[in-house]
């Protein structure tokens, strides 16, 4: 389990607003981009094809396809450079990973679209957000019982 | 002010610049630490310094000694003891505690960090040393991790007949007292009693470090 006082550290850290973007979503990452003394955002549009790394290490690449070339970029998800990450499209996918399409071409490299109402995606990002709410009071529990029984004079 | 502290690492993470850059970081919990004794250059001692105690161990492992060197400071006793040479005489008293806030009244940007390295056991030259090895091929037989020669007869310019002093040879790794210069102090958290600082820090996570300010860079 990771150490509490790490967990507090990267808390700090971390992106607030709930991610709701999965394989083989088609997102756009708004960055910000810092030329000399002027800020401007710059985004970038593609589907996400992988997810790794745990907690404040996490990161996730998006592919595109720019003047018929692929594209892949591979972001920090927490980074504050990332002012953004909205989801345009939702594709069906069975997999984790999604390298097959860099080997497709043309039109193979479509995803088959997941339709989902706004209600089932907004339901959904309800319970993911619930879910991590009650982890971290779980979490925050188990810190708090323990500095607690670490407190106690013997 | 006393410009070192007694600490135990905790882990390491990685903190984000507000330019996206990523600074790995390691997680020191330092302090709040006790002082035991004070020692003084018009003293018996005949020098400055000042001891420090860390972390309370259990009273049925202390020995009688330990806990009376303790109570003199008015605390339980300390798993961690080392001593902070000084060159001035402090304005700290027996039993008073020093935390991370004096990194922080002092602006302290880089730390040295003191610790015991991980053992390695018995290693070959090739990790200990990083020395190359021998050929894979071309007819090298059952040597191909070996030091290769270690000198000729005589070799320091004498008629010893044993080798140089010093030759790097196989042997023992790790679990041997480092210091680490010049790292750059990240944060300090006075609440948790936590310094982040950039990098690797010597030992295991739980492991004991000194953290002093950095003695060569400022």
């Amino acid at each position: 389990m990771k150490n509490p006082l790490v967990d507090a550290v990267e808390k700090k850290y971390r992106r607030s607003n709930d991610l709701d973007f999965e394989i083989g979503d088609t997102v756009v990452v708004t960055l910000r981009i810092v030329e000399g003394n002027r800020e401007r955002l710059q985004d970038f549009e593609g589907t996400v094809i992988a997810r790794h790394g745990r907690g404040l290490d996490e990161m996730f690449t998006v592919r595109r396809i720019v003047a018929n070339e692929g594209v892949e970029r591979t972001f920090p998800l927490h980074s504050p450079r990332i002012a953004t990450i909205r989801t345009v499209r939702s594709g069906k996918v069975r997999r984790g990973k999604l390298y097959f399409l860099r080997e497709r071409v043309g039109k193979a490299r479509r995803l088959r679209e997941r339709r989902i109402s706004a209600e089932a995606r907004k339901a959904a990002a309800d319970a993911r957000a619930a879910k991590t709410r009650a982890l971290q009071e779980a979490q925050e529990a188990v810190a708090a019982s323990k500095s607690e029984m670490a407190g106690t004079p013997s | 002010m006393i410009p070192a502290i007694l600490g135990k690492k905790v882990g390491m993470t990685q903190v984000f610049e507000p330019t996206g850059e990523r600074v790995p970081v390691t997680l020191v919990q330092a302090g709040p630490c006790v002082v035991l004794q004070i020692k003084r250059a018009d003293g018996p001692d005949g020098y400055h310094a000042v001891q420090l105690g860390f972390d309370d161990g259990k009273p049925h492992r202390a020995t009688l000694p330990e806990i009376g060197h303790c109570r003199k400071a008015q605390t339980a006793p300390k798993r961690y003891v080392r001593e902070i040479r000084l060159d001035a005489p402090v304005d700290k008293n027996v039993g008073d505690t020093v935390t991370v806030d004096l990194f922080q009244q002092a602006e302290v940007k880089f730390v040295d960090v003191i610790g015991v390295t991980k053992g390695k056991g018995f290693q070959g030259v090739m990790k200990r040393w990083g020395f190359g090895g021998q050929p894979a091929s071309h007819g090298t037989e059952r040597k191909h991790r070996s030091p290769g020669s270690i000198s000729g007869r005589a070799a320091n310019r004498g008629t010893s007949g044993a080798g140089k002093k010093g030759r790097r040879m196989a042997g023992h790794m790790g679990h041997a007292r480092r210091t680490i210069l010049s790292q750059a102090l990240v944060g300090v958290d006075a609440e948790q009693n936590l310094l982040l600082i950039r990098g690797a820090v010597p030992g295991p996570t739980g492991g004991y470090v000194i953290v002093r300010q950095a003695v060569k860079r400022s």
